[in-house]
């Protein structure tokens, strides 16, 4: 087990996308932020406010729920537990920025991107995401990266956010080599 | 994480444990959010078959699980007994056959005779959900009814509610009985003597049960009630004198209703008999979640369908 990302480096990651949502779309009354559960909406919430520290002024954020969405739910031997949705504000023409904690193969985010439009029709979607580990089935790539680490498709990357886990890390677990 | 439901078939909530119940009417409220988008559709079960089997008349109920199962992108397929084979002579068992032939994943089923589904289900590689049968059940009345309850009162443990009207042949007061009692809460039927089941008048009803022939006094410091519907052919078999004197003993009024705890809801599974067994101004007060309990039965179907389908996939 390797720690790839500290607490401070966690809290380095965030500051450092809060700037750059920022950077990119200048006008911040237009920008939301929408959080993938159940991760996800940790960092959507610690990201906006970050912004809200530097800029003065709280977006709207909102959970997405993407279980409705899979593209695997026939394969599934029992049906995934599906959470509340909360998108509060109006999506029309506004940037909105999907919030994961680790990007891998794509789906995930196809199926939140899928979800989203179903609120209405975002300006623009972006996406911000702590690690990047590589291996994408889908033509998908994130805007905003916390860090891009390269891993064996069998590795297990763990998050572990302080709201739910106690404690701010990233960690690797290689894959047991066979024998 | 995945849903600990690991039920094939949905027919009755009467050996369901409190968690299973929960676990429904959680996915339930997750399925109400959907309903309240812009775009009142998932994907979910795009590309499944859910066959509505209809053997006696019903439009709510048979709305409700159309619009559950087209929120959830499922194919529907609709089957009345009425301009079908069954008018034929095709029995029961061809015709749910032949409904599976034809690709159904999910069966929804009602049918006059209690047990009905449970014939079906046992002979049938799909799923199957009850929509009533007889006097039997009808499980997804009773898990709306909890849910519509929950939202209003929060948890039901220790809430004593009240259900009035013709018991003997409601599957509704079966079914929500089979659901509210596993949640902690308690259950006062009252009604004419001649439409209670002997043995629950008799002092011999399920634990948490209790019958109180007096509905003034049933209904005194209640947390809520559920009016049954009285079915107008109950008075052709002379089980009570009139409509008229039915209303006049046995009607929720609201001076009645003022009886129960400050706010208390009223709830009713439709169709109403305004005037007999229900006043128009309690159906249509401030107390009253009649219509709160239909869209929450689309949400409470749509969490069944979800529930079953990937049972019905590895079956079918």
């Amino acid at each position: 087990m390797t720690t790839l990302l500290s607490s401070d480096d966690v809290r380095r990651a965030i500051s450092r996308i809060a700037h750059e949502i920022v950077e990119r779309d200048h006008d911040t009354s237009r920008i939301a932020l929408v959080g993938i559960r159940s991760r996800g909406d940790m960092l959507a919430k610690r990201l906006r406010e970050a912004i809200q520290k530097n800029e003065g002024i709280l977006v709207p954020l909102g959970a997405l729920d993407i279980t409705l969405y899979r593209d695997d739910l026939t394969r599934v031997g029992n049906a995934p537990i599906v959470r509340t949705t909360e998108i509060g504000f109006p999506v029309d023409d506004r940037v909105v920025v999907l919030v994961d904690d680790v990007l891998f193969t794509g789906r995930t985010v196809r199926a939140a991107m899928d979800a989203l439009v179903d609120f209405g029709r975002p300006r623009a979607i972006r996406l911000a995401v702590l690690v990047d580990r590589g291996h994408r089935e889908l033509p998908i790539r994130a805007d905003f990266v916390g860090k891009n680490i390269p891993t064996q498709p069998t590795d297990d990357v763990r998050v572990h956010l302080s709201e739910g886990d106690g404690r701010d890390e990233v960690e690797l677990v290689r894959a047991a080599v066979p024998a | 994480m995945t849903a600990a439901f690991a039920r094939r078939h949905v027919l009755a909530t009467d050996d369901w444990s409190r968690d299973e119940i929960e676990l429904v009417m959680d996915q339930g409220a997750a399925m109400l959010e959907v309903l309240g988008r812009p775009i009142r559709r998932t994907p979910a079960l795009r590309g499944r078959t859910v066959v509505l089997f209809f053997a006696e008349a019903s439009t709510r109920t048979r709305v409700s699980f159309e619009l559950a199962a087209k929120a959830l992108s499922a194919d529907v397929v609709n089957i009345t007994t009425s301009g079908s084979s069954v008018e034929k002579g095709e029995t029961l068992l061809d015709t749910v056959r032949t409904l599976q032939a034809l690709g159904g994943d999910i069966l929804v089923m009602r049918h006059s005779a209690s047990g009905a589904p449970y014939f079906v289900a046992d002979r049938v590689s799909g799923a199957v959900i009850n929509a009533g049968d007889g006097w039997h059940a009808h499980p997804t009345q009773g898990l709306l009814d909890a849910f519509t309850l929950r939202a209003a009162l929060g948890d039901l443990a220790g809430k004593r509610v009240v259900i009035a009207g013709d018991v003997m042949h409601s599957r509704v007061a079966r079914s929500d009985i089979h659901t509210l009692i596993p949640l902690g809460a308690s259950v006062t039927l009252s009604g004419p003597p001649t439409l209670m089941p002997l043995a629950w008048r008799c002092g011999q009803a399920p634990a948490g049960v209790s019958y109180e022939p007096d509905l003034d006094r049933a209904l005194e410091g209640a947390d809520a009630v559920i009016a049954l519907r009285l079915q107008r052919e109950r008075q052709e078999a002379g089980l009570l004198p009139s409509l008229r004197e039915y209303a006049h003993v046995w009607g929720l009024t609201e001076e009645r209703a003022s009886r129960m705890r400050p706010g208390a809801p009223v709830l009713h599974p439709g169709p109403m008999n305004e005037g007999v067994e229900i006043e128009a101004a309690v159906a249509h007060g401030a107390r009253s979640l009649i219509e709160r309990q239909v869209t929450n039965g689309v949400a409470m179907r749509m969490a069944l369908l979800y529930l079953l389908a990937p049972a019905a996939e590895v079956a079918a």
